[in-house]
């Protein structure tokens, strides 16, 4: 099965979208806690990533989420129309000269909160793989 | 998603977050506490006891703030984390920087 959702560069609307993707998750089997708080977390980050930083916050541009259910589990896909970025160049939030920053946090959670990262070779999707308990 | 705001009697304002903190939210509470400081409060709890989860731009607000009440001599405690918020404070070390209660009630006692 899968779970397409074309989710317009509008801060405003990411509560929604997720709420949207994590309740059709919940339904096709993803845990309670992971479907409440690891894919909440992330899906938010990552979508919030895309239309700041991705589609620079322009209108006219959209992001796309599709997210497969397997029966190992679930493979989270968000990919913005921007001209990508290189994830190996965010530094740790949590160095000590970093902690105090506002800023910098999104990129660790979404490692933090999902069992496997990865992006295309453009930077301007990612893939968030949640497995099955 | 909503904040209330009421003023305890020690003077200490506490920030109820109903639902989220997140990208879509964040600045409607940092204005508040921003509007709040700037009148001449300088305690302030924020209780998450009906919150859902918190974002990196919520994690970041939460930040800001602290750095700001801290420079004009005040206080921040937060309360009322539970398990997936209390995860989020300990994944990003944040827990070392803020004063966190288990509750609102040990919050206030403690101001």
């Amino acid at each position: 099965m899968v779970i397409s959702v074309r989710v317009p560069t509008d801060l405003q609307v990411v509560e929604e979208a997720v709420d949207v993707v994590a309740r059709h998750c919940l339904a096709s089997g993803l845990t309670p806690r992971a479907a409440r708080f690891n894919l909440r977390v992330a899906l938010s980050e990552a979508l919030a990533n895309a239309i700041v930083y991705g589609n620079g916050l322009d209108p006219s541009k959209s992001v796309e989420v599709r997210v497969v259910v397997a029966s190992n589990g679930f493979a989270v896909h968000v990919c913005d129309e921007g001209s990508g970025f290189n994830p190996a160049e965010i530094p740790d939030p949590t160095l000590p000269e970093r902690i105090g920053r506002p800023d910098g946090r999104g990129l660790f959670l979404i490692r933090q909160l999902v069992d496997d990262v990865s992006f295309n070779d453009r930077g301007n999707a990612i893939c968030m793989i949640l497995r099955r308990a | 998603m909503s904040f209330s705001a009421k003023k305890d009697p020690k003077g200490v304002i506490v920030i109820g977050v109903d639902g989220q903190l997140i990208v879509g939210n964040r600045h409607e509470l940092k204005q508040r506490l921003t509007e709040a400081l700037e009148g001449g409060e300088r305690k302030f709890l924020i209780d998450f006891s009906n919150t859902g989860y918190i974002d990196s731009s919520g994690l970041g607000v939460l930040v800001s703030l602290s750095r700001k009440i801290r420079e004009a001599d005040g206080e921040l405690r937060l309360a009322g984390l539970n398990e997936d918020l209390r995860t989020l404070f300990e994944l990003t070390k944040l827990d070392t920087l803020f004063n966190i209660a288990d509750s609102a009630a040990a919050a206030l006692a403690s101001f």
